[in-house]
């Protein structure tokens, strides 16, 4: 006697079926690490071989061997150049989370302070910070002051408006019950709202570290044009000036580096507080 | 994840949640009255006109009708929520805080909080710190069958199980008197039926009083002593039916002619709130 064929051909495709789909999900796995890697190579080793066979002289475009050569040979001064960057970009985005979460928490417990101020937060908002930062450093004296008001500016409203949505984004059940439990407002504020608010500021966090990086470079350019500076920003200009385009591509590489790590290092933050949680950071099985 | 039971043991010797003997209808001391209750919204809308309502100590009150009748308002006038038009709420001796639990339709709990310290939340509110109160808290916990939770996350737990972790919350101040606004109206059939066995079950172990909402007739007639029928446009109430059947009341109940004949009652009753033929 043999089992029935029906049911275990049913029972196969069942399985293969099964099979298939875990086989996409390793695929899948495997793919989102390696197929950017190999863009990236592709990309390089096609812009090394257009310099070459083109002849294009390293003034105009160097090859991507050159690039890492000059940044290994510039180190010295281009990892200092980093420092003062990150410097500025890491302070700008530490002023931009106390005044956006401070404004936030002003504007929330303040209905007159909002409508006083919120119109000149939009305001300072559109305005393009490259058409605010030579006045800036008209008036400024202190040239990191100057920089990190720059940057400040860029990089504290989607904290304000994001972390103004979650304080106003609580279960209105919740609201109730602390209510009918006496809770005072600073209670209020301090068990209900800010936990609610936390992934709301955590996504306008993310947001900020990018944009307090552009705030630092653009005050950089225009400060750097008016003589002064040594962040990456002005050795860029100062390179572009000597026609040392290595070194600006060298500059721009490590800019870009320093902007995904902050995203990162952000990204890994939210997961960490919202991990036991949010939705956000909770993986499910599809 | 199955649901552990509600009560656990009802032998279990009470330390902090004090026990208050249930008298019999009649003889038990008055909690709050409401004397002419009416709430008009926006100047026209009567929500709900003329309520009276006295609430003893030990009484299971349900109010039942269709959506609209005012239950729900006269709820949120109890809890405080919202001011009454005209009339008056009087506490017998005054509201302290902590006299009150609350029990809504959603669980409602801090979903970044864990289950300890979402039952703890009356206290913190108060002031108290946890190592002062961790005794109630975990005794609350236990009487709703979650002492294996106390630290789990809100999102861990199936819907049944939060509902019992809000009912933990409202028991833990160990208030005079529970309001329960439709709390297993978004509960399935079985879980639903669960809870209510163990609610009653909950009831006659710590003694507390009720008032819950629902539009359930079989619901009403099972967990209540007294239901209120009330009608809508405008919300007040049509009647009171008393349900003479003893506590504690087990799953036998359901299927007793007593039950039925209960039932049939208040169904009589809630359609004349209804404007139908009974």
């Amino acid at each position: 006697m043999t089992a029935l064929p029906p049911l275990t051909a049913a029972e196969a495709r069942v399985d293969a079926e099964e099979a298939r789909r875990a086989r996409a999900l390793r695929v899948d796995k495997v793919a989102r690490w390696v197929l950017p890697v190999l863009v990236f190579l592709i990309l390089i080793g096609l812009w090394d071989r257009i310099v070459v066979w083109n002849r294009i002289p390293h003034y105009i475009l160097p090859g991507p061997g050159l690039v890492v050569e000059t940044l290994i040979k510039d180190w010295a001064i281009l990892f200092s150049a980093l420092l003062v960057t990150l410097q500025i970009t890491l302070m700008a985005l530490a002023v931009a989370v106390i005044g956006g979460v401070g404004l936030a928490i002003l504007f929330n417990q303040s209905r007159f302070a909002e409508m006083s101020f919120y119109p000149y937060a939009v305001i300072l908002q559109v305005t393009p910070v490259v058409s605010i930062a030579p006045l800036i450093f008209i008036y400024v004296e202190n040239r990191t002051a100057g920089l990190l008001l720059c940057a400040w500016i860029v990089a504290f409203f989607p904290i304000l408006a994001n972390t103004t949505l979650g304080l106003n984004s609580t279960d209105h059940n919740l609201r109730d019950l602390f209510r009918i439990y006496g809770a005072s407002r600073w209670q209020r504020l301090r068990y209900l709202q800010l936990p609610s608010a936390l992934p709301y500021f955590l996504g306008g966090l993310r947001i900020a570290g990018g944009l307090s990086l552009i705030g630092a470079i653009v005050a950089e350019y225009v400060a750097g044009t008016a003589g002064i500076g040594s962040g990456l920003a002005f050795r860029i200009l100062e390179a572009g000036y000597r026609l040392n385009i290595p070194r600006m591509f060298a500059a721009l590489l490590l800019i870009a580096v320093c902007g995904v790590v902050i995203f990162a290092g952000l990204s890994f933050l939210s997961h960490m507080l919202l991990r036991k949680w949010h939705d956000s950071a909770i993986r499910r099985e599809s | 994840m199955q649901d552990g039971p509600l009560c656990p043991s009802c032998e279990h010797p009470m330390s902090d949640l004090i026990h208050r003997p249930t008298l019999p209808l009649g003889q038990r001391p008055k909690v709050l009255e409401m004397s002419r209750v009416g709430k008009v919204f926006n100047g026209n809308v009567t929500a709900l006109r003329d309520m009276e309502l006295t609430v003893n100590e030990g009484d299971f009150i349900s109010l039942l009708g269709p959506s609209g009748c005012g239950k729900s308002t006269a709820l949120r006038l109890i809890a405080g929520l919202s001011n009454p038009t005209s009339g008056r709420i009087l506490w017998d001796g005054g509201q302290g805080r902590g006299d009150l639990g609350v029990v809504f339709q959603e669980p409602t709990l801090m979903p970044w909080a864990t289950v300890a310290q979402n039952v703890y939340l009356p206290f913190r509110l108060r002031g108290r710190s946890y190592p002062e109160v961790r005794s109630e808290v975990e005794e609350a916990l236990s009487l709703v069958g979650l002492s294996a939770f106390l630290d789990a996350y809100p999102r861990e737990l199936s819907g049944g199980m939060k509902m019992r972790v809000s009912i933990a919350r409202a028991l833990v101040t160990n208030p005079r008197l529970i309001l329960m606004d439709e709390p297993f109206a978004a509960l399935d059939e079985i879980t639903r039926h669960k809870l209510n066995t163990d609610l009653l079950a909950l009831k006659s172990n710590i003694g507390c009083t009720v008032i819950f909402v629902t539009h359930s007739v079989f619901e009403s007639v099972f967990l209540s002593d007294r239901i209120v029928v009330m009608a809508a446009r405008p919300g007040r109430v049509i009647e009171e039916l008393a349900v003479t059947a003893p506590y504690p009341r087990s799953e036998a109940f359901r299927t007793s002619a007593d039950y039925a004949a209960h039932c049939q009652i208040a169904s009589r009753a809630l359609h004349l709130a209804m404007g139908e033929p009974a």
